[in-house]
């Protein structure tokens, strides 16, 4: 086993004796899924539960004349047949807007479709049957009366005064446009002895999350309460939507998420058809489940990506890039992901696109259009591996131009370690980077000029290998200015409530959830820590809204930054307590005592005094033995959000080193490298494989994965034989390593980490691909996923 | 010949198990919705993910690509029984300190592929780690993790140094 | 995703097997591995009244070789013929093929016999036994009768198996001293469907090879032999035989790789199986 933690040697209020923090402990939660005993939505059985299956559109876009569900009503087993009208009784649509992103428009969106369907796959019809296979015997007897109308299919001519416009009323088919200019975008193509440009394609692609999105609605009319189990990234965020749509108010939902089967930012938005399946479990009074089957999740799931994004780079003859221009265009489908919207991933591309650079100088345009697609939105590392492969395809593309090696034009670019904070070109804010350092550490961990040297010696024999690398920023730790700041009630803060119970036993209790990334042993880590007990004595109770405190849950690597710290700060809180309560019993002055692995101690020598559970149990049992007018509080909880930077950025660097097969266009990746910021490090183990994770992610998206639609808007491959995911046999291994930056927003200083290897992988893995036919003449590739097709052209083989 | 439920008995994780399954039940739905044992899931439903992998007298097999009718007379075996049974406790206990799973949703059919290989006994190769390992998807991890997990469990058991 | 309902029964005889299909009229389906067929019932691309299961037949699930030809019963399990010693000596091709086929769960369970009567044009072992030019037993309502493998098939997952047959068993002449086998796929995944793939075998001769057998696969309905590339490699003329591809195949893309890519990759396979065929001891 090659356990290599590159443990920090950061610590500071954070080196308490005996600290799990920087520690890589084995998650609390792993046995039980070693071992079967998960609990997911889809095991979850309710009494009188029933099961909806969803008739959904085969047109990309069709008008519903009308829909027969007679002949299905009557099938055996079933409980009820919906069309979109029967839902609005009880939920109302909603509009994916933010107003801070300016201009955003999108159409009302309903449960069920209404007089529209929109993209294949959408749901038109609901039928409500005892299991799930009567219900689809059930929904096979429905007939819809489409009348087929044109699909807008192509993003580039989605804006084409010819091209219908998908909603009337909205005027044309632009959801979203922004413009940057900024610095001196002529002076920086005038001052440039070399510009290059290219257009990168970046295929459509999806989450494929194991486990589909699932979702069990439970509308008890005896309590007016809805229960909903729902394998989300944000339960309050839910609560508070299926509250609204609903017209009831937040306290009468309780969403409850337990072990989810993966998420990656498939499963942080409103569907329509789980929100369907609210309505209908209110409608009809009882449990109602919905689980989608493989081929409605690719037809249905978010989908990313799909940008084309023409760049430019300006650059010297010593390597001083002068300017970045991009015109990036993307079709979203034909609505706006409700809440967070589909605005996000163009304005991320614009936000960071050349901002870890130093060159001032930036123009950009990012327009976001309505198509019959799919909808698209927000998945892991938003706008990110866009963002890092045209900034760094530009630079390697600069670098072949005026003779320079590729680490060496970075060296030459990017902001110095000793220049923060820095504010980039498109406005945001960097506290403080470590491009420097990272670069020099991914040269000397993956042996950079001996790589080289290996790769022409091996050209000599015809064998083509190639050397990619990507520098690149982070998005982690959200302020409310994401969200909030545009109307979205998704919390920015999280809260941790520690309550110590009779036994000694601490009860953490946290908004932030787990998907897998190991959130539960952060949090219990960092409490353990800050309190001053043996991990095995904190228990974790996250995903409830009923038992937990308000909270934004897990996405944008925000959960051990943000939770992380009020964990920290509520640990702090609870041993305050608790030593206060020592110290009366022991008649000694609180500050001279410490709480170290669960036994109050004399803080300067050690000295054992008293065991937390004795503690605890006069506190419970017999606090009749206090002074009087003495309290215990044996809860605490704090709050943590944060203000001073709207998003702690993190950076790294990463490196990939593959093959090319010049006869067959294949590519055998080799080894690949990431050297990441991510701020302390409170389990290295974690954060090295969220980090290898993602890096499979982005590979997957590099080489293999793509939602291939025809110009009709028919998804042509929605299945798993089809959609290429990366498999074991073809992935590498992979080396990570850290630098360590804390944030000094927070006492903890911990940054996200999760996006980084989706991040920068991508485009590692595409200029190394052109790294290893530059010897050939190739043609730049610049078109995402590289296909043995789309190589063995550029090479002219075919 | 029946469209209705056929009634079949086997042996599940050791014990018999008597039960009428209609003969388009696959052996998945059969196990998680009949038996309760839901440590084995669905992921594609149609033979590419592994996720629903369990053993059928002896070897593994795609649970979502058999039917539970064909299964009467079988011997079946699934993560809660060999978890129950300790046969797969050192490979599971090098998954937990690896971290060798993050959501956990495919690590049961992973398990059970692993210990096939496992098995054959001998010290297999990464590569041949990755190549038993070919058919079952795991999103979370980038499966080096893994991989490595299996390769451990395997110089332990056959007191191999690394 | 589950399957329209269907009823279910096993057959006890192949004589059983051939008259419950009788019974149904068409709307019947073998069961054997169920390896493809159960993925498209999930997905309700077909939904027969019945299911015919032939799992338990006996005398199915052997292979065996005699004077000369090795047989494998239809109900061989992929896995079987995998870890067979005698497939490894007398039907290195498909020794050579098995680990291409998907994945272990699904070796485990998929059947020799399922495999060739599915059709499936990018599978790998009709391409096989087309090389080795094998030859298919089938039982029917008026018994027994053998076809060639190039015979057997006949478009895309088109057979002569007809609605009440069954496949019983495959032969092959045993390989001896002299026999050459190749095999190599482009799968962009293990286990996948390959992009194009090619099955060979070649009698070695004092200056070269004879008797080149050549049977792409994934390059059209079913799979194609090579005729004019075999002629040039039975020459000696590798290059010739590259060439000669271009008459031979006549590839329609798909949603993987186009004609142009699979007619290219189409010659790439057949100079790395002519090194393997040309490359083995004599």
């Amino acid at each position: 086993m090659t356990i290599t933690p590159d443990s920090p040697s950061v610590l500071t209020a954070l080196d308490r004796p005996n600290s799990y923090i920087g520690r890589s402990v084995p998650r609390p939660n792993l046995r039980r899924l070693t071992e079967g005993r998960g609990s997911y939505v889809s095991d979850t059985v309710l009494p009188r539960m029933l099961h909806v299956v969803f008739v959904r559109s085969p047109h990309a876009h069709a008008r519903i004349r009308a829909i027969d569900t007679l002949a299905a009503s009557k099938a055996p087993g079933v409980v009820a047949a919906f069309v979109g009208a029967d839902l609005t009784e009880v939920m109302s649509p909603w509009v994916g807007v933010l107003t801070h992103l300016k201009g955003l428009k999108s159409a009302p969106q309903y449960p069920l479709a209404m007089e529209r369907a929109c993209w294949q796959g959408e749901a038109v019809c609901a039928i409500v049957a005892r299991t799930r296979a009567l219900a689809e015997d059930a929904a096979a007897l429905v007939d819809v009366d489409y009348e087929e109308l044109p699909a807008v299919a192509d993003a580039e001519t989605a804006l084409d005064p010819q091209t219908p416009v998908i909603h009337p009323e909205l005027g044309d088919n632009l959801t979203f446009e922004r413009r940057v200019n900024a610095g001196d975008p002529d002076q920086g193509m005038r001052d440039a002895a070399e510009i290059v440009e290219a257009t990168f394609v970046f295929g459509r692609h999806t989450g494929v999350c194991n486990e589909a999105r699932a979702i069990v609605a439970d509308w008890n009319a005896a309590e007016q309460r809805l229960t909903v189990y729902q394998g989300t990234q944000a339960p309050h965020m839910m609560q508070n939507l299926f509250a609204k749509h609903l017209g009831i108010a937040e306290q009468q939902v309780r969403v409850i998420t337990k072990d989810v089967g993966g998420s990656f930012g498939v499963k942080v938005h409103a569907y329509a058809d789980e929100m369907a399946t609210v309505a209908i479990a209110k409608l009809l009074r009882r449990p109602v489940k919905f689980v989608a089957d493989r081929l409605e999740s690719f037809l249905t799931d978010i989908h990313a990506r799909d940008h084309r994004v023409h760049g430019k780079i300006g650059v010297k003859k010593d390597g001083t890039i002068t300017v970045f221009e991009i015109d990036d265009l993307t079709g979203i489908g034909p609505y706006s992901v409700y809440p967070r919207t589909s605005g996000i991933e163009a304005n991320q591309v614009v936000n960071l696109t050349g901002s870890w650079y130093r060159c001032p100088n930036y123009r950009a345009l990012a327009r976001v259009v309505f198509q019959n697609k799919n909808v698209m939105c927000q998945y892991r590392a938003v706008g990110h591996p866009i963002a890092t492969a045209v900034t760094e395809g530009l630079v390697d593309l600069a670098a072949a131009r005026i003779g320079m090696d590729p680490v060496e034009i970075r060296r030459r670019n990017l902001i110095p370690d000793d220049g923060y904070p820095a504010t980039a070109p498109s406005g945001i804010k960097f506290e403080k980077l470590s491009q420097e350092a990272a670069l020099q550490k991914i040269v000397t961990m993956m042996r950079y000029d001996d790589l080289r040297a290996e790769q022409e010696r091996l050209r000599k024999q015809g064998v083509y290998r190639g050397i990619g690398m990507t520098t690149f920023v982070e998005v982690t730790n959200p302020s409310p200015t994401f969200y909030g700041i545009g109307g979205a009630r998704i919390s920015a803060q999280d809260g941790v409530t520690m309550r110590l119970d009779g036994a000694g036993t601490v009860f953490c209790h946290t908004g932030v959830s787990e998907q897998g990334q190991g959130t539960e042993a952060v949090i219990a880590q960092v409490a353990a820590s800050a309190f001053g007990v043996p991990i095995s004595s904190v228990r974790v109770i996250m995903g409830d809204t009923d038992n937990t405190p308000y909270g934004g849950g897990t996405w944008a690597s925000r959960a051990a930054g943000i939770a992380g710290e009020a964990a920290w700060q509520a640990g702090k809180a609870l041993r305050a307590n608790v030593l206060a309560l020592a110290a009366t019993i022991l008649q000694a002055q609180p500050q001279s005592l410490d709480l170290r692995d669960g036994i109050v101690v004399d803080a300067a020598s050690s000295r054992e005094r008293m065991g937390l559970d004795e503690i605890a149990r006069i506190a419970h049992f017999r606090p009749d033995t206090l002074p009087p007018g003495f309290q215990p509080e044996l809860v605490a909880t704090r709050h943590y959000v944060p203000r001073a930077w709207p998003f702690a950025f993190t950076n790294g660097v990463q490196a990939s080193y593959l093959e090319v097969d010049v006869d067959t266009g294949f590519v055998k990746l080799l080894r690949h490298w990431c050297v990441e910021d991510c701020g302390t490090i409170i389990n290295p183990l974690l954060v090295d494989e969220q980090v290898r994770g993602g890096i499979v992610q982005g590979i997957g998206a590099a080489l293999y994965e793509h939602c291939v639609y025809d110009e009709r808007g028919q998804l042509l491959n929605g299945n798993m034989a089809d959609y290429l995911v990366p498999m074991a046999s073809e992935m590498p291994d992979m080396d990570i390593g850290h630098v360590v930056t804390p944030t000094a927003d927070s006492e903890l200083g911990a940054k996200g980490a999760g996006e980084a290897g989706t991040a920068g992988a991508p485009g590692a893995v595409m200029n190394a691909i052109n790294d290893a036919l530059r010897p050939l003449g190739a043609k730049t590739l610049t078109e995402m996923p590289f296909t043995p097709g789309l190589i063995l052209r550029a090479i002219g083989r075919i | 010949m029946s469209i209705e439920s056929c009634p079949i008995v086997l042996t599940v994780n050791g014990e018999t198990v008597i039960e009428n399954v209609e003969p388009r039940t696959t052996l998945v739905d059969f196990l998680r919705d009949s038996l309760g044992l839901t440590g084995t899931r669905t992921g594609c439903e149609h033979g590419v993910c592994g996720t629903c992998t369990v053993r059928v007298d002896g070897t593994i097999v795609r649970g979502c690509l058999m039917l539970a009718v064909q299964c009467d007379g079988a011997r079946v075996e699934t993560i809660e029984g060999v978890s129950d049974t300790g046969e797969i406790a050192d490979l599971q206990e090098n998954f937990r300190l690896r971290n060798a799973l993050q959501c956990g949703f495919c690590t049961p059919g992973i398990l059970l592929t692993a210990q096939e290989l496992l098995s054959r006994g001998g010290m297999p190769d990464r590569e041949a780690i990755r190549l038993h390992l070919s058919g079952n998807y795991c999103r979370c991890t980038g499966y080096q993790a893994i991989i490595d997990a299996v390769e451990t469990t395997a110089r332990q058991r056959t007191g191999t140094n690394s | 995703m589950k399957p329209a309902a269907f009823a279910y029964a096993r057959a006890r005889s192949v004589e059983h097997a051939i008259s419950l299909l009788g019974e149904h009229q068409g709307d019947a389906r073998l069961l054997a591995g169920g390896q493809s067929l159960i993925a498209t019932l999930n997905m309700r691309l077909s939904s027969p009244s019945l299911l015919v299961d032939i799992n338990r037949l006996p005398d199915l699930g052997a292979i065996s070789v005699t004077a000369g030809i090795v047989e494998f019963g239809a109900l061989v399990r992929h896995v079987q013929a995998e870890q067979s010693e005698t497939v490894a000596r007398y039907a290195p091709l498909i020794a050579r093929a098995m680990p291409h086929i998907a994945h272990p769960a699904i070796r485990n369970r998929g059947t020799i016999g399922g495999s060739i009567a599915f059709a499936d044009p990018a599978a790998e072992l009709p391409a096989c036994i087309v090389a080795l030019g094998g030859e298919l037993e089938i039982a029917g309502p008026h018994g027994r009768r053998s076809v060639s493998a190039e015979a057997f098939f006949k478009g895309m997952f088109e057979t002569e198996l007809g609605p009440h047959d069954l496949l019983t068993a495959i032969r092959v002449p045993a390989a001896d001293a002299k026999t050459r086998a190749g095999f190599a796929e482009l799968a962009r995944r293990h286990g996948d469907y390959a992009l194009t793939g090619l099955a060979a075998c070649a009698r070695a001769t004092a200056g070269g090879l004879s008797d080149v057998h050549l049977a792409y696969f994934g390059v059209g309905t079913m799979p194609v032999r090579a005729r004019n590339a075999e002629a040039a490699l039975d020459a000696g003329d590798i290059e010739n035989a590259v060439r000669a591809i271009a008459t031979d195949l006549d590839p329609a893309g798909d949603l993987h790789a186009s004609a142009e890519l699979k007619s290219h990759l189409a010659g790439v396979l057949l100079r790395r199986v002519f090194r393997q065929l040309s490359e083995q001891p004599t």
